[in-house]
């Protein structure tokens, strides 16, 4: 584990060197002395977007399941953690967890506090909390989407609710969702640089402070040049899953309604 | 008798006019500070803004007859704010450094700055050299903050916060081991927080308190300055620092 | 901490922060309010850029908006904070006006919110245009009508009611979006709890209030939304 873990710190540095000494020759000299304090913060953006973005797919699965459950026991407090975390800002979640809760420190929060100390964990937290919602929103969409004569067929071949949810319903649901999930991945790209206002030093963070140095505003230029460079590599990566997602037939069915 | 009346009239017109020419020349100056950083300046809970820097402003103002506003703005936009025009001189207890003079010009100090490290005692952190591998924080694009990276950041975490304030809260959470900050609102923060003290020596940086003005405003720079020297002889600068702090930080 | 002393912290007055986070509260609604009108007149001018026959400008608009989808809105807003004043100042002094025009916290904020909104804003205004049925701009154009006519008495007409839903969504988006304002110090309803927070150092009291707020304020918005697609959808049967 710990081999893995000191790979990748090698494989960060090996990979931000090269970069940045690849762009030198062709870059402003601003870009040039920043150049490794904008790829340490492009690779904690991309770590965070990574991590919150599974964990809190993960999280909406268990959300939307309750959620369209008709227990209301599990539906009502699944449709209101949705509208608490659509309903709000993201910048509001992330100061309540970080500058709200952390006042209470060690003591409030006792053996949670270790998490709670660091900005970059706060800020895991919230965007995953945060995506889930959105996410778990979307699900339901496709879910909804579906004709119900297929729930009902399935009913009528004896398949309890876990089967039908398993094999008939969260399959196409995810298909058709697909695209809407994919906005939502890069919304959530955008919506991470929020986490430089509590000291995460994320590729906004480094912007941020490589222009408090300079005032020069080329530098949240190269900011968001590499933001864009992000969001293509991630509509990139979408569309390849979707592709090897899609199902021949299904694909069309969906397509043949479209004038 | 017709002559003085003549002369009396025409003393007086002359005395409007030079008087209506002086309400004309009244200098209207609108100074940006930031509103966060006590005990220099900070706001109230009626939204005014009040400490050292908006005392010394309104002393200035009135040694020089000026009509001042002052207007809260973010520490990071200060700088672009005063070369765009959104205000003429900022008074926030910015100290003179070369790469601001780049952007903008400064008037002759009003006090001087030292960095100090804090920690919370019992500690056992014995000063800036002791603290490789522990967290430290400083407000973002403050003179302490670029020390703390030029100088800590190989050994130590350092963690930037966007005002000084946010920064204090996180040392109080216990978030940050220690924190790196100028010393006059560190030393007023810690008077009011009996847990946390000074660890270490003065850091000296030759960092003098200036205020910023556009660098073409020579007009400005010069009548702040002769304000200033009369409030440093006339004892009003004396009884202002006074007001903040036990010793003098001229 | 007790509940004597929440209520007073949120009190109205010059003790208590209630007023001022109400305060906050009014000029984050002015600010979405506004940056709405100028977002979707953007918006509407980037749709026909983008609808344009014309290829350069079809390209510049796609530019465009490829540019705001992809960057972060706090970045787009602290670009248009630092940028707007720069700008405005070069064209003065390049006609020689040494200016003392300032642009306000506010108007800096309108611009980066609206800039933001209008990149959207355009995609469902032409997702809109393109979902009147074919047929039916064929029936009006074998009838007779010109293109304008065509335009105005069947597209536009129709337009709104398959824009809503998405407007109303990028409303709800653009409300939580003004509490970024608060970084610029803007003195909207997050800036103001976090000034309190920050002079009481009860940041859970205040920040948590302004969630509260930001509901209420999404949730009066969703019930709006509901009636007017009531009403956008009138004689239509499904």
């Amino acid at each position: 584990m710990f081999d893995l873990v000191q790979t990748y710190l090698n494989l960060k540095i090996a990979a931000s060197d090269s970069i940045c000494s690849a762009l030198s020759p062709i870059s402003p000299e601003l870009f040039v002395n920043a150049c490794p304090r904008f790829f340490d913060g492009f690779f904690v953006t991309i770590e965070l977007l990574l991590l919150s973005s599974v964990l809190g797919f993960l999280i909406a699965l268990a959300v939307v399941l309750a959620r369209v459950s008709p227990n209301r026991f599990l539906s009502i407090p699944a449709h209101a953690y949705i509208y608490v975390f659509r309903g709000t800002p993201l910048l509001v979640q992330l100061w309540v967890l970080y500058y709200g809760l952390g006042s209470m420190g060690a003591e409030g929060l006792g053996p949670l506090w270790p998490f709670f100390k660091e900005g970059w964990w706060v800020g895991l937290l919230t965007l995953t909390l945060n995506t889930a919602a959105y996410v778990a929103e979307i699900l339901r969409g496709g879910i909804e989407n579906l004709p119900h004569g297929q729930v009902e067929a399935a009913q009528a071949c004896g398949m309890t609710w876990s089967q039908r949810m398993r094999r008939i319903i969260f399959p196409q649901a995810i298909r058709i969702a697909w695209p809407a999930y994919g906005n939502e991945v890069i919304l959530l790209m955008k919506a991470s640089a929020l986490v430089s206002t509590i000291t995460v030093m994320d590729l906004m963070g480094q912007t941020r402070t490589i222009f408090s140095r300079s005032y020069d505003l080329s530098i949240f230029l190269y900011g968001a040049i590499l933001y864009l460079v992000l969001a293509g590599l991630l509509t990139l990566g979408l569309r390849l899953v979707e592709a090897r997602m899609a199902i021949p037939s299904f694909t069309q069915a969906k397509s043949s309604r479209q004038p | 008798m017709l002559k003085k009346l003549l002369t009396v009239a025409l003393v007086a017109t002359i005395a409007a006019a030079t008087a209506g020419a002086a309400q004309a020349q009244t200098m209207q100056i609108r100074i940006a500070t930031e509103g966060a950083y006590p005990p220099f300046n900070m706001k109230n809970a009626a939204g005014d803004l009040v400490g050292f820097d908006i005392d010394i402003a309104n002393a200035l103002c009135a040694e020089m007859k000026a009509e001042c506003t002052m207007v809260a703005q973010d520490w990071d936009g200060i700088i672009p704010g005063l070369v765009a025009n959104k205000y003429d001189a900022i008074i926030a207890s910015m100290s003179i450094t070369p790469e601001r003079q780049q952007s903008v010009g400064f008037t002759e100090p009003y006090y001087s700055n030292y960095l100090h490290v804090m920690a919370k005692k019992g500690s056992g952190l014995s000063g800036a050299d002791d603290l490789s591998g522990k967290s430290v924080g400083a407000e973002r694009s403050t003179v302490a903050s670029q020390w703390a990276e030029d100088n800590l950041g190989r050994t130590a975490d350092v963690k930037l916060y966007d005002t000084q304030t946010a920064a204090y809260s996180d040392l109080d959470a216990g978030r940050i081991d220690a924190m790196v900050s100028d010393i006059y609102p560190a030393y007023d923060w810690l008077q009011s927080h009996d847990g946390f003290e000074f660890i270490g020596d003065n850091i000296d940086i030759d960092d003098k308190i200036g205020i910023a003005i556009r660098k073409n405003d020579t007009e400005l720079r010069d009548a702040f300055n002769a304000a200033l020297k009369t409030i440093r002889d006339n004892g009003t600068y004396a009884e202002i620092n006074a007001k903040y702090f036990p010793f003098d930080i001229y | 901490m007790n509940n004597e002393s929440v209520f007073s912290l949120l009190a109205f007055g010059d003790t208590g922060w209630g007023d001022d986070l109400l305060a906050g509260a009014w000029i984050t609604i002015q600010l979405a309010a506004v940056s709405l009108v100028c977002g979707l007149a953007l918006g509407l001018l980037l749709a026909g850029g983008r609808l344009s026959p014309w290829r350069p400008l079809n390209w510049l608009t796609n530019t465009y908006i490829v540019f705001i989808r992809g960057t972060p809105e706090f970045l787009v807003l602290l670009l248009v904070f630092f940028g707007l004043d720069l700008v405005v100042h070069k064209i003065a002094s390049s006609f020689g006006v040494q200016s003392y025009f300032e642009v306000p916290k506010f108007t800096a904020a309108v611009a980066g919110l609206s800039l933001i909104f209008s990149a959207y804003a355009s995609e469902v205004f032409r997702g809109a245009y393109l979902a009147v049925p074919t047929g039916q701009i064929e029936a009006a154009t074998a009838t007779g009508m010109s293109p304008m006519q065509v335009f105005r008495r069947v597209r536009l007409p129709q337009m709104w009611r398959f824009a809503l839903p998405g407007l109303a969504n990028l409303w709800m988006v653009l409300l939580k979006d003004t509490s970024l304002a608060a970084v610029i110090a803007l003195d909207e309803l997050l800036r103001q709890a976090k000034v309190a927070s920050e002079a009481t150092l009860q940041p859970l009291v205040f920040y948590v209030s302004a969630g509260v707020i930001y509901l209420v304020l999404t949730a009066i918005s969703d019930l709006a939304r509901h009636r007017l697609e009531l009403g956008a959808r009138r004689g239509f049967a499904r």
